[in-house]
């Protein structure tokens, strides 16, 4: 008996009514993958940087995040102090190992340990790896340096955004994506549109379903690109 | 799952009479077809999307094997394991082997309508394997013991206090009198509950919106962050996924997300979009330490080159079904099987035989609805005329049926007899229906009087009307 793999692959050549692609064919298609060609690409997200941000603003705003920004890595811990003293929320931080956020866990107001999320922790603190402006999206990577768990199991999500990690459209993340993982892409890549919700009881918007409850982001205008 | 779809008019009977489903398929009649229409609105691109969205679809499909080829050897480059499975028994089989692999006791689920169609619960559990669904609709109707009734709102004919019903039922280890009356404290409930079981599982099976074949990666698109926490926190991660899924590249995948949240739920974007590839690094301080992929066929590789293959383009967004009269009159389980409205009046022939399914191709006006709102511009009603050819051709249809329709062929096939046919019966109708306009009582129809009047003909047949319209004197020649 064939295998499962070559009988369902070759079900789908006698549907086709045709045995495997000829080699020029599977030649033009391995073209397609290397140009990845793009579809239309929607215009909103055009624009210079400035643009870019406040059309990211606009989006994660209209999808129950919060978004401030503050001139440097060295300004986060303040910003972040002043949203927690706003929402009566403690101090205790779990912080991503990435070097940017150093200047917050060694701040004096912060109970801090590093690493990937532990179940108790309420308030979470990772860097992006860049903001899609076209819908106010994070991105997000797996790492030692950036934990996928501290964007998923504590209440609370603090995001530094890098300014100069801006993009337009989804494409554009692609691009720093490839550029950054020429091997191939990280375990986990996620893209994050406001907190976690859910409108599964009558229909009825419930923001805070499985992951966090709050996302705040801050923008951070870094000098230098990363 | 057991398909009751060969008792659809008896089940949409009894929903027609459930009142609680009214106030459930009301809201989502304004709901979602509100946001969807001003999601697509604020896009001015969406409609060049859909084209561009079909044309992918049948790409992809055209070279189906060289992408799924592709896909396997990226998944294993990554560190990942792919399955093939041609059919329910053995995807189902292959899960419970990987399960039985890492002496699993507990599985949590994100949602999955493949899981659904394999009928992959009952089976872990009938082996000692507990199954926990943690998206939120999908754990209620777990607790309920009954199938989704929405593609993308499983449990949207439950209204809150049969939820909390099932959560006291479930939920023993808090007290008794706590308050349950709201969403929100539904939802804490839940989130509290299935916090721990994401803690405590050896396994977690998700779903996939997509597969990349450029990468290897699968793709989630969720909203309330279970998926992720199902493919993060188990140190094994179980994919399903029907082999129709793959596209080339991660552009072709941003293609899809643009209309696939507008179209389900009018979103601008999901709250998740999540990219798995592979098992976590060696240097990743998170993440599962096993990957596997299971590719389900199960009858979908059949269809290619048919007049179905194009149901196979579909992204599974749910808009044919929030757009539906149909299913706007009586939910989701009067169709008796895994996927309802349109597209499972569609895909239920295809994947478990006409036979089983012959009332479904009728349970559809052909308003076209469907056809308008489908982002990937897939013609539905045109699929359900094809299975209701075959249901004819494969006498299926119930006699009376049968024989009114081979009536209707022989008079419509003599178009001077039609004439006259249509004549007498217009005059005679409207004269039984005399001032009143209407007849209260049809002979042979009277399960359609029943709940409405038929109002009777004016006296001319449409070929006079418009004769007389069009200015038209002579009758065209036969």
């Amino acid at each position: 008996m064939p295998s499962s793999r070559t009988a369902i692959l070759e079900s789908i050549r006698r549907s086709h009514g045709r045995g495997e692609l000829s080699a020029e064919r599977q030649q033009a298609l391995r073209d397609r993958l290397h140009s990845h060609p793009a579809a239309t690409i929607p215009a909103r997200s055009d624009g210079d940087r400035e643009a870019r941000i406040a059309l990211f603003t606009t989006m994660a705003t209209s999808v129950d995040a919060t978004v401030s920004r503050v001139a440097g890595w060295n300004a986060l811990p303040q910003d972040i102090g002043d949203w927690l003293k706003a929402r009566n929320l403690p101090t205790t931080l779990a912080v991503a190992p990435d070097a940017r956020l150093d200047p917050v866990a060694q701040h004096p107001l912060y109970t801090v340990h590093r690493g990937p999320a532990l179940p108790e922790d309420l308030i979470g603190v990772s860097v992006a790896e860049g903001g899609v402006a076209e819908t106010g999206s994070l991105l997000m990577v797996s790492g030692p340096e950036t934990p996928t768990s501290l964007n998923f199991l504590p209440d609370i999500h603090i995001v530094a955004l890098p300014a100069s990690l801006m993009v337009g459209p989804f494409e554009e993340a692609w691009a720093r994506i490839r550029s950054r993982f020429p091997e191939g892409m990280p375990r986990t890549v996620n893209l994050i549109t406001g907190p976690s919700r859910t409108g599964d009881i009558e229909q009825t918007l419930l923001l805070g379903a499985h992951g966090p409850r709050q996302l705040h982001i801050v923008i951070v205008d870094d000098a230098t690109p990363a | 799952m057991h398909a009751t779809t060969r008792q659809f008019k008896e089940n949409a009977r009894a929903a027609l009479n459930d009142a609680s489903l009214r106030q459930p398929l009301q809201k989502l009649k304004v709901g979602f077809r509100v946001r969807r229409a001003q999601a697509a609105e604020k896009l001015p691109e969406f409609e060049t999307l859909r084209d561009q969205g079909r044309d992918l679809k049948n790409h992809v499909l055209e070279n189906l094997d060289f992408y799924l080829e592709t896909f396997a050897a990226k998944v294993e480059a990554s560190g990942g394991v792919v399955h093939w499975a041609r059919d329910a028994a053995e995807a189902r089989e292959i899960v419970l082997s990987i399960c039985r692999d890492h002496n699993a006791r507990t599985v949590t689920k994100g949602k999955s309508m493949i899981s659904e169609e394999i009928g992959l619960n009952a089976y872990l559990a009938d082996h000692d394997i507990v199954p926990v669904e943690t998206d939120l609709g999908e754990y209620i109707i777990q607790l309920r013991n009954e199938p989704p009734s929405h593609i993308i709102a499983p449990a949207i004919h439950v209204q809150k206090e049969m939820v909390a019903d099932a959560f006291r039922a479930t939920h023993t280890h808090l007290p008794a009198d706590r308050p349950l009356s709201e969403p929100r404290q539904l939802l804490d409930e839940a989130r509290a509950v299935l916090r721990d079981k994401f803690l405590a599982a050896d396994v977690g099976i998700t779903g996939a919106n997509f597969l990349i074949a450029e990468t290897g990666s699968t793709v989630i698109v969720t909203n309330e962050g279970n998926g992720d926490l199902t493919q993060l926190l188990p140190k094994v991660h179980v994919v399903l996924a029907s082999l129709e899924k793959i596209v080339p590249t991660l552009e072709d995948a941003a293609l899809l997300m643009r209309l696939l949240a507008r179209s389900a739920t009018g979103q601008e974007a999901s709250s998740y979009t999540s990219f798995s590839t592979g098992p976590r690094r060696a240097e990743d301080p998170d993440g599962p330490e096993h990957f596997h992929v299971v590719l389900l066929d199960n009858g979908r590789s059949r269809l290619l080159g048919t007049e179905f293959e194009e149901m196979l383009r579909c992204i599974r967004c749910g808009a044919c079904m929030n757009h539906c009269p149909v299913y706007g009159a009586i939910g989701g389980h009067a169709y008796g099987w895994v996927y309802p409205g349109p597209i499972g009046s569609v895909l239920t022939p295809a994947l478990i035989g006409i036979e089983e399914s012959a009332p479904l191709p009728n349970a559809s006006t052909l308003c076209g609805r469907c056809e308008a709102v489908c982002p990937m511009r897939i013609p539905l009603p045109k699929l359900l005329r094809h299975w209701r050819e075959q249901e004819f051709s494969r006498h299926l249809t119930p006699q009376r049926a049968r024989l009114g329709l081979q009536v209707f062929g022989w008079f419509a096939t003599r178009p001077a007899l039609w004439r006259l046919a249509t004549r007498i019966s217009a005059l005679t109708l409207r004269l039984i229906g005399g001032r009143r306009g209407f007849l209260s009582r049809l002979p042979f129809a009277e399960d359609w009087t029943r709940h409405r009047v038929m109002p009777v003909p004016q006296g001319q047949t449409f070929m006079a009307r418009y004769r007389a319209e069009a200015g038209i004197h002579q009758p065209p020649s036969d």
